[in-house]
């Protein structure tokens, strides 16, 4: 007796057992995720609640930590008992997923409500494989803000933020001066990599971005700008104080919330620590999208998938999901929860944050939008890149030892 | 029984070795790419440091480890006054998870709030220990927490061993004048080997599965200079969505762990004349 018998035989059992009859029950929708910390899960009840109020019954199923909520999401599509949906990053995490045919296409639904218009064009190419829609983006999250802390900036007598890479590195050194730490960077490798990410664009720019990290093109990988990159990138190592590897990034954002530090590279989410603090924008602490006046914004974020299911209540159950996750108010209140910013530019911006609505802002338009690093390469490729950015960090490894590495990672 | 072993062990075992030579990477997938993993694993500069971590770690720890728990045996066994109290607090450390040790240790080791920012706060003003953010030194602090964990546990082994020992040795020893040091040396600890073996099978298997101390620790850095094979192993699996390069991985450490197993293996079931198990 194979997996799948045994369990529709216990559950035929069970349901016997336990005499209810299934279709009766509202639209169940079990949902895995990782959203546990206070204002995430505050931010998930809004999806949850707006479900349950049009007739569905939201059933949680939170895993701390991202790879192993994935993880799980994943195991249970092959065992062949899959969740309603399972939340991943907006990337290529989910797209083996669809080849292999494993999840069910949301087109209806983003049919209906004209995804091809509303949604920004990096997004829609993560979330559409073959011509259709297999993931529902639920947020747009900038990874590479620029945050900054007043008192700190005040203190090394900066009276206004930085707008170019030249003004940052001018500030950086008064902030040194004055004995604060000038850059709070926690040395893990994702934060270490966010940083050589803003460099990448704020330095390079968009058009490098894309044909680094997207054609992955030697000439653009060799050529004088991203070796420019490297080096601004590695410049700033003396900017770091000595705590810095293996903090955490919310314990670095608290180094900004304590004045203690000048600048930090993270993305939106930062915003929640501050909120926690009783900061306020523009009075203790600012954002800056980037230092230069074409900075690209990198649309990062959270989508949901729905695993391949016949059953017609449950196709019903996540066509709802869908419907519910992405309509205009719950978009909006979701993400004044979640840090981030609403993935259609259809919405009512007044209730959002400043920071927030300069985000909007800067991606209505489409010439500023670039996909996230982790859209553009598969994981492993993105692993690779990541223990280079690292080792050049934390090691004297040289410029063109780097270009080398680098190169020869994008080529897989 | 058989069946149990058969399928639960050699058949996963079997399952995860077939996956290395596949090109699976999220999902396990059937076809045969050859060696090809091998090679890319091993082109890899991550898994060489990984691997270049592992040796120097597990020369200094089985070493220190095995010295220092002898010493710890031998202390004890000079009939000192509350002995279940050393004992207790000797093997204290090895009953403690390894999240927990490395956890402690980082805080001890952290030069924002551990031992550096206490010593500057008394007016050591220049004292440095940065061994967990330092790159060059990273490896000896997670040595240090290692035998802070695993000495307690080479202590208990030999301390049974010496109180298996025959009284008349020690007398026989004595009446020759023979120094104590020497009787330890050249007598009693030869008369010690399957303890002696024991400890260091377990200690190195300890060590080529280590991952949780270095997670709890440095969790790899600064850099990758405190990586370790599992979790490169574990980093693939999960994070990366590279199953065969994982397998690969694991796959080579199955192999290093068989080196280590059969010459205690050998001594085990054939050089024991008329035993059989």
């Amino acid at each position: 007796m194979g997996m799948k018998q045994m369990v529709a035989v216990s559950a035929i059992a069970l349901a016997a057992a336990t005499g209810f009859a299934k279709a009766e029950e509202p639209l169940n929708a079990e949902v895995i995720h990782w959203w546990t910390s206070g204002g995430e899960s505050a931010a998930i009840a809004v999806f949850a609640d707006a479900f349950n109020a049009a007739g569905g019954k939201w059933v949680d199923n939170a895993v701390a930590g991202g790879s192993a909520a994935r993880s799980a999401a994943i195991n249970r599509i092959i065992g062949g008992d899959p969740s309603t949906a399972a939340l991943f990053n907006t990337s290529r995490q989910y797209h083996e997923i669809i080849g292999e045919g494993l999840l069910n296409d949301i087109d209806a639904v983003a049919t209906k409500n004209n995804w091809d218009k509303v949604l920004p064009a990096p997004i829609a190419n993560a979330v559409k494989v073959d011509g259709k829609y297999y993931a529902a983006p639920v947020n747009i999250h900038m990874p590479l803000w620029i945050w900054y802390s007043v008192a700190a900036l005040n203190k090394a007598g900066i009276d206004k933020p930085p707008e170019t890479m030249e003004q940052f590195v001018a500030d950086l050194d008064k902030l040194k001066a004055a004995g604060i730490t000038p850059l709070a960077l926690g040395g893990q490798r994702w934060q270490e990599n966010s940083l050589f990410s803003a460099m990448l664009t704020n330095v390079g720019g968009a058009k490098l971005w894309k044909s680094v990290y997207g054609d992955k093109d030697e000439a653009a990988i060799r050529s004088p700008e991203f070796r420019k990159v490297v080096e601004t990138f590695v410049s700033l190592k003396p900017y770091v104080d000595q705590g810095s590897p293996g903090r955490n990034w919310n314990d670095t954002t608290a180094l900004l919330i304590k004045n203690e530090a000048g600048f930090q590279v993270m993305g939106d989410w930062a915003k929640g620590e501050f909120k926690q603090a009783k900061k306020e924008i523009g009075k203790d602490y600012g954002c800056i999208p980037g230092l230069r006046p074409d900075s690209p914004y990198v649309l990062g974020g959270d989508v949901f998938v729905f695993p391949k299911t016949d059953n017609a209540e449950q196709v019903k159950a996540q066509h709802l999901l869908v419907e519910i996750m992405t309509s205009p108010e719950v978009q909006v209140k979701f993400n004044n929860l979640k840090g981030s910013i609403p993935i259609r530019s259809d919405v009512d911006v007044s209730s959002l944050d400043a920071c927030a609505q300069l985000g909007m802002k800067i991606m209505s338009d489409p010439a500023r939008q670039v996909p996230d690093a982790s859209q553009m390469m598969e994981e492993f490729m993105y692993g690779s890149v990541q223990d280079i950015v690292t080792e050049l960090w934390n090691t004297p490894m040289t410029v063109d030892q780097a270009i080398d590495r680098f190169d020869k990672a994008l080529k897989g | 029984m058989a069946a149990v072993v058969i399928f639960a062990y050699l058949g996963t075992l079997a399952w995860s070795v077939r996956l290395s030579f596949s090109s699976s990477k999220l999902l396990p997938r059937n076809d045969f790419i050859g060696i090809a993993q091998y090679l890319t694993l091993f082109d890899t500069p991550r898994w060489l440091t990984s691997l270049g971590n592992l040796v120097i770690i597990a020369f200094f720890f089985l070493v220190i480890c095995f010295i220092l728990g002898t010493l710890l045996a031998i202390f004890i066994d000079q009939n000192v006054r509350a002995e279940s109290l050393f004992r207790t607090v000797f093997l204290y450390p090895y009953a403690m998870s390894f999240v927990v040790a490395g956890l402690i240790w980082q805080w001890i080791l952290n030069p924002e709030f551990g031992i550096q920012q206490t010593m500057r706060s008394f007016g050591f003003s220049g004292f440095v220990l940065d061994w967990v953010v330092n790159p060059k030194m990273v490896l000896y602090a997670i040595i240090m927490a290692t035998v802070w964990h695993g000495s307690g546990l080479v202590m208990a082994l030999l301390l049974a061993g010496l109180r298996g020992i025959d009284g008349e040795i020690w007398k026989a020893t004595r009446i020759d004048g023979i120094p104590t040091w020497r009787v330890y040396l050249q007598v009693i600890l030869p008369m010690l080997r399957p303890m002696i073996i024991t400890s260091l099978v377990l200690l190195s298997i300890s060590i080529i599965k280590m991952y949780d101390v270095v997670v709890a620790m440095t969790n790899g850095g600064p850099g990758t200079a405190s990586e370790v094979p599992a979790k490169f192993i574990m980093d693939n699996l999960f994070e990366r969505a590279n199953i065969g390069l994982a397998t690969a991985a694991s796959t080579v450490m199955l192999i290093t762990v068989m080196f280590i197993m059969a010459p205690v293996l050998y001594f085990q079931y054939f050089r024991k004349s008329g035993s059989s198990s």
